[in-house]
């Protein structure tokens, strides 16, 4: 069965190829961080990284995953010692019930990897698919541009 | 004596076609101007909104994230690329100083007020056949946007295509009134008002053909082959004649819902018809469905359609079984949810053997779509459809493809597959930026 390496660790995964990543983060490796929002790609709760870019996890089968490094939110930071993002948006009081957090975190992480500094709009146009229902957008973006606008190191310290 | 006289006839020969081509190729600039206050009556603007609309102005005229009618936008074609112009009231950089003169002869002849051709990327060859009020009505709405100031950027053509005048040469190549019945040519008795309305807004106003007629070298309609299918900024334009490889035929009604929003038995518009049927949304129901009373009739009678396929794969081998793998994480959540007519997930057939990209001589839209999904309309919610570029690989992206050929098309595999997801799938995925690597370390 497939291996899959998460934040640096590799694991052997029981669950069939077919199964989405969204499935093993949470029911075999205990990685609670990405939400099961819509299972249909629509709201960015279950987001994570692939090799550096946001993808959907609830519609990523873990068979597609051998040798390529996946990072959720827990591979940013704990609670005791956040990652520069996710003190940004702790600063920013970013979240409210939390749940589309972890999703907005790494797509924004996706996107300062590759856009250090990016613009208002390019960090709308990223997160435009990544659903708040308690509308805190205002303050994911200043987290966002917060994060941004710290030392490059910020974005950068993370494999 | 006798050689300076051959010099002469020769010099002549050489001369008197080329002063004659300058005589062909010249337009005069008109003078500058703007509407008179008839010209841009309310009852006008509404109109010519709604014509605006259906021509498809915005789709080119108006940049990604750029203010309304302002330009900017690259038409990619094969000889290179064509930046729209501004065409908001703006009197330096826009259309400020425009009478409806100069207006006219832009949509018909295809020639700016200073005199000079415009390359064919704007459809004068279709707007050609306008009526005299809508081209007014359009003009009123142009004229009445708020201006905006931004130059046009220059084009990227190489020399001597860059070189206006020789558009002059092509007009006389290619150029022909279009044939519209009731309009430019006799009404068909056979037909209706509503299939005439039709043919003028796809002829004329819609251009349909410009994406889905073939051309040929010169970038030229091929009139014999009217809507065999062509290309639109690398997708490929299906047929819309009988050649259609549709697995369904298209209906009057099937077409009206497609080009309003999305039929259950064919699907949606992606890539660049997305924008058309996103114009759509603010044109009166019995325009569409004029527009759809056309189209439907070029297809002809339903025909040997072989209706939807979905058949088993072999998964003895190994490629078809990673596809299967893919499609069953990935797409069977929504595409197997029975389709939105039956209560399923919205925008999805009953079975992805209803859609046509399947059955395409060539995987680009397929490919297209998997990488980048459909993305609703601005400021409308979710995407229509996720994308995977991300996600998958090359090599997964390719499995994914031929697996869904194999089961949901008749037709063999795709001959070009792995160099289509070459040419147009990054990979290994863009990495973070050089010199980002080096930080890279345990986090913090």
């Amino acid at each position: 069965m497939p291996n899959l390496t998460v934040n640096g660790r590799t694991h052997a995964v029981a669950a069939e190829p077919e199964t989405p990543l969204l499935y093993v983060l949470r029911d075999e490796l205990g990685l609670n961080g990405a939400k099961f929002g819509c299972g249909l790609g629509q709201c960015g709760a279950c987001t994570v990284e692939v090799e550096g870019r946001a993808v959907l996890s609830c519609l990523t089968p873990v068979g597609v995953l051998e040798g390529r490094a996946v990072t959720t939110v827990e591979g940013l930071g704990s609670p005791e010692h956040p990652g520069p993002l996710q003190a940004a948006f702790i600063a920013e009081n970013a979240a409210q019930c939390g749940y589309c957090i972890a999703g907005m975190v790494m797509r924004a992480h996706a996107l300062l990897r590759a856009v250090p500094h990016p613009s208002e709009a390019e960090i709308r146009d990223a997160l435009r698919f990544n659903l708040c229902r308690c509308g805190t957008h205002m303050r994911i973006l200043a987290a966002v541009k917060r994060a941004a606008g710290a030392s490059s190191a910020v974005t950068g310290a993370l494999r | 004596m006798k050689r300076r006289r051959i010099a002469a006839w020769l010099g002549a020969a050489v001369l008197l076609p080329l002063a004659g081509f300058g005589l062909a190729a010249w337009r005069p600039a008109l003078l500058p101007g703007g509407p008179g206050p008839a010209e841009t009556a309310p009852e006008q603007v509404r109109r010519g909104a709604v014509l605006a609309a259906l021509g498809y102005c915005a789709s080119c005229h108006t940049a990604e994230g750029g203010r309304p009618y302002a330009g900017g936008r690259g038409i990619g074609t094969p000889f290179g690329t064509i930046y729209a112009t501004n065409i908001t009231p703006d009197p330096e950089t826009g259309l400020g100083r425009w009478t409806r003169a100069a207006f006219t002869r832009a949509m018909r002849e295809g020639v700016d007020r200073e005199g000079r051709h415009l390359y064919p990327a704007f459809p004068y060859t279709h707007y050609a056949g306008l009526t005299d009020a809508d081209i007014a009505a359009l003009y009123a709405f142009t004229m009445t946007r708020e201006p905006v100031r931004a130059e046009a950027k220059a084009n990227a053509l190489p020399f001597p295509l860059s070189w206006r005048p020789l558009i002059a040469g092509w007009k006389l190549l290619f150029v022909r009134e279009p044939s519209i019945p009731g309009v430019t040519s006799p009404a068909d008795p056979r037909r209706d008002p509503e299939w005439h309305r039709g043919a003028y807004l796809a002829e004329a106003l819609s251009h349909c053909g410009a994406c889905h007629t073939p051309r040929n070298r010169l970038g030229a309609e091929i009139r014999s082959k009217a809507y065999a299918g062509g290309e639109a900024d690398g997708w490929w334009a299906p047929p819309l004649d009988r050649s259609s490889p549709a697995p369904l035929p298209w209906s009057r009604d099937d077409l009206a819902r497609y080009l309003a929003e999305w039929d259950p038995m064919h699907g949606g518009a992606a890539g660049p018809m997305r924008p058309v049927v996103d114009a759509h949304r603010t044109v009166p129901a019995d325009e569409i469905r004029a527009l759809a009373t056309y189209v439907a009739t070029l297809s002809g009678p339903a025909g040997s359609r072989t209706g939807p396929v979905d058949r088993a794969v072999a998964s003895d081998e190994p490629a078809p079984a990673r596809g299967a793998a893919i499609y069953a994480g990935a797409c069977a959540v929504c595409h197997e949810s029975g389709g939105a007519a039956a209560g399923g997930v919205p925008y999805t057939t009953s079975s992805l053997g209803h859609r046509t990209s399947l059955r395409a001589p060539d995987p680009r839209n397929l490919l297209l779509v998997l990488r980048d999904g459909v993305a609703p309309r601005e400021h409308a919610p979710g995407p229509i459809m996720p994308a995977f570029g991300a996600t998958l690989t090359r090599a997964q992206m390719t499995d994914l493809a031929a697996y869904l050929r194999a089961r949901f098309s008749p037709d063999g595999p795709w001959p070009d597959l792995d160099a289509t997801v070459r040419a147009l799938m990054p990979d290994p995925p863009p990495r973070e930026p050089p010199g980002r690597t080096a930080r890279a370390g345990p986090s913090p």
